[in-house]
């Protein structure tokens, strides 16, 4: 059955179809039509609905105390609360005048303890992520380990046997300041000070849930690690904080998913990852952001990288109203690498300023940033990055390729490309282009038999295809059917 | 027997002059089996026929009709058209990045068809047509024409004329930049969906020799926007012996 199908029988099925505000409260599945967004449910919401609104020091010291929390976190949290307050909004980037940080609830506990099952969660939260697929993502052993979190703290968490046994911590981070307390009193906050910048200070003060991932010399951890990220409740503002830590010669692949429900008014996604990278170590992180279009997604990710090591951002921009994200590496040892493979979808409504930031901070290292933006409908796609090179970095190398792809005449995509070298002794490249779908191109995909639609979709497909087969199977086909559910309805 | 008509046609593209038309009455019928060659110097409005035929968003259909098999072809969508039956193997096939030949293909024949290949037969059919086609193996995990030289374009049009199967192709100047062996073999290629499908061609060129491979059942001489004669085979030896001059003067007078 189409959805106009669908609208029509839920007409005919109510006997006095009245206004349609009554239709909609009688049918909320419509709420979401012809939006092309399948997350866009929300649970009952008992938790949420009770939470308090706004912000300010009782706020924090109510998070802290309900985590009986040391007391220098408290101190921590509060130092970024004033940070939080003193910091002015960006006046770069995307347009954030419209966040009402009075509305939004900064701390929702919808369970009161973290299930080791899914049996044992409740039934609605059971269900949503069932309807996800992170239960049969793990059942089929397609990851090492899930952390799944629901509003503000992490309500499943489970990993695999063998990996716990050769000492790899997962666990969200509230439980791992608890039980790993050393980890955080060296790292927490040592990639990105509490007072980095204005969003990552909120999320000092108020971060809750998270993943806390620790891999030990040596040890590879071949099948991924899996984090999904919900919101239900109405103007939430979840805070979640990730730290990991991979020791010498180790491996981890670290993937996070994230969906929302589709209010009328805004919710706030505002993260901070930070990831220590010893020598030799590799992590690959892995994001496919696919918020609703009423969430503000306002994260900062940043990873150091000590000699021989190698850090990979792979980051799937597809939802959220407006997006700045820009994984950063800091290159401190010899031969360091960092590479970011970035992504971008910008529809109606929706602004997508995304990019990398490469700092090259000791003699021979590499970075790379390859971004690929497509907006249709009105959207923006903007790339920023910054490549810096400092005094000593000698026989550094640099490459930043950016296409952006315009599907329409009405849509926008600008890039930002900001560089600051400080050593002679650089190899640069950067190359940006613009392209449009262009009617040959559709054309030619019609005259062998494709619906426009379908020759769009296939068009954008393979523009971001050098991403995609970056991915694991299932998140490249994920990525390949939320593009189609994007570009359906994107042709006149 | 299918039959396409092509009745009266004029049509004209937007230029920043203005309108200009480009086609001035066309009027021709190609059957089942049968092999039509258009030859005609540069300008005369063989590729915008080609073109219109296929549904090209940017020539316009003023008058006349086409027609296929009684159904309005002008009706029709880009997609429909080749959904119905007809296919443009193109002068300038254009690239798709990203998207591999397997991929493209498949996709292609299941929009076409209505429904997927049967894998393991398809897989083994795309596999021999490239052989005959001299196409080599790793073709099908190269991206749709990106990086391909003219004479592989070409070949990867008739490849997928002889995999898709239409009722009626067109071929537009499939023969330009194409050495003598490229030639022999994409004829063939013609020949053999001309032979196993009883496909209906319209072959456009602008010169005699890929006759010499494709018999062409009847020649038309496009001038001006106008078939100004039509012939058996032998009016392309005539072209062949005296070239355009006596149809151009025409016109001119």
């Amino acid at each position: 059955m189409t959805e106009i199908q669908k609208a029509e029988e839920a007409l005919k099925n109510t006997e006095d179809p009245g206004t349609i505000a009554e239709i909609l409260e009688a049918n909320p599945e419509l709420k979401d039509l012809g939006t092309g967004y399948e997350y866009g449910w929300s649970d009952p919401d008992t938790a949420g609905a009770t939470a308090k609104r706004g912000l300010d020091e009782a706020v924090v010291e109510d998070i802290s105390s309900k985590k009986s929390e040391p007391e220098w976190m408290l101190k921590l949290r509060k130092k970024g609360l004033k940070y939080f307050e003193r910091k002015p909004l960006p006046t770069w980037g995307a347009d954030l005048s419209e966040i009402d940080f009075d509305n939004i609830k900064y701390f929702v506990r919808s369970t009161e303890k973290q299930a080791q099952t899914w049996e044992d969660l409740p039934e609605d939260i059971r269900n949503t992520y069932e309807k996800l697929g992170i239960p049969e993502a793990e059942r089929e052993r397609l990851v090492a380990g899930v952390a799944a979190q629901y509003e503000s703290e992490v309500v499943y968490h489970q990993i695999r046997e063998d990996l716990e046994a050769q000492g790899v911590i997962f666990m969200d981070t509230d439980t791992a300041l608890k039980e790993h307390p050393e980890f955080f009193e060296e790292y927490f906050g040592s990639v990105i000070p509490v007072g980095d910048n204005k969003f990552a200070a909120l999320n000092t003060a108020v971060w809750s849930g998270g993943s806390f991932v620790y891999v030990p010399k040596g040890v590879h951890v071949e099948i991924p690690l899996q984090a999904y990220f919900r919101i239900n409740t109405e103007n939430m503002g979840q805070f979640e904080r990730t730290l990991i830590i991979a020791d010498e010669d180790s491996y981890v692949h670290y993937i996070e998913g994230c969906t929302a429900p589709i209010y009328n008014t805004d919710s706030l996604h505002s993260a901070v990852v930070e990831i220590v990278v010893k020598k030799n170590a590799r992590v690959r992180y892995t994001t496919i952001q696919n918020w609703s279009n009423n969430v503000y997604n306002l994260v900062t990710k940043r990873a150091v990288v000590d000699a021989g090591g190698t850090m990979e951002w792979i980051d799937g921009n597809i939802g959220s109203k407006v997006t700045m994200k820009y994984p950063a590496v800091y290159l401190t040892g010899e031969h360091a690498k960092g590479e970011t493979l970035s992504v971008a979808f910008a529809g109606e409504g929706q602004h997508q300023d995304t990019g990398s930031k490469m700092v090259h901070m000791a003699p021979n290292t590499s970075s790379s940033i390859v971004s690929k933006s497509v907006a249709r409908s009105g959207g923006r796609a903007s790339y920023r990055g910054l490549v810096q090179v400092n005094p000593e970095a000698k026989n550094s190398a640099n490459s930043v390729v950016c296409d952006a792809l315009l599907v329409d005449t009405i849509s926008k995509t600008d890039t930002y490309p900001y560089i600051d070298i400080r050593e002679d002794d650089v190899t640069l490249g950067h190359e940006a282009t613009v392209s449009k779908v262009s009617e040959d191109q559709l054309f030619y995909l019609m005259a062998r038999g494709l619906a426009e639609d379908e020759a769009m979709a296939m068009i954008v497909r393979g523009f971001i295809e050098p991403i995609a087969r970056e991915l694991p199977m299932e998140y490249a086909l994920e990525l390949n059917r939320l593009i189609e559910l994007q570009m359906e309805g994107s042709v006149g | 027997m299918s039959t396409l008509e092509i009745k009266d046609l004029h049509v004209s593209i937007e230029t920043e002059q203005g309108s200009k038309e480009i086609l001035k009455g066309v009027s021709l019928t190609i059957n089942s089996g049968e092999i039509h060659a258009i030859m005609g110097p540069n300008g005369s409005g063989k590729s915008t026929l080609a073109a219109t035929i296929a549904g090209h968003p940017r020539y316009e259909v003023t008058s006349g009709s086409i027609t296929l098999d009684g159904e309005d072809v002008l009706e029709m969508e880009v997609d429909e058209r080749a959904q119905a039956g007809l296919f443009l193997a193109m002068q300038y096939p254009v690239e798709v990045p990203g998207v591999t030949m397997t991929n493209f293909l498949r996709t292609a024949k299941t929009a076409l068809d209505g429904e997927a290949p049967k894998i393991r037969t398809w897989t083994k059919e795309v596999k021999d047509a490239m052989e005959k086609l001299r196409i080599d193996a790793d073709f099908a995990n190269r991206n749709v024409n990106e990086g391909f030289s003219g004479g592989e374009k070409k070949r990867v049009e008739i490849l997928q004329l002889e995999l898709f199967k239409p009722k009626f192709a067109v071929l537009d100047e499939t023969d330009s930049g194409l050495d003598i062996d490229a030639l022999r073999v994409v004829s063939e290629g013609v020949n053999r969906a001309h032979q196993e499908n009883n496909m209906g061609t319209l072959l456009i060129t602008h010169y005699t020799r890929i006759l010499n491979y494709i018999k062409p059942d009847y020649v038309h001489v496009f001038v001006d926007g106008k078939v100004a004669e039509q012939g058996g085979p032998e009016l392309a030896d005539e072209l062949e012996a005296n070239g355009y001059d006596r149809f151009l003067a025409q016109v001119s007078a």
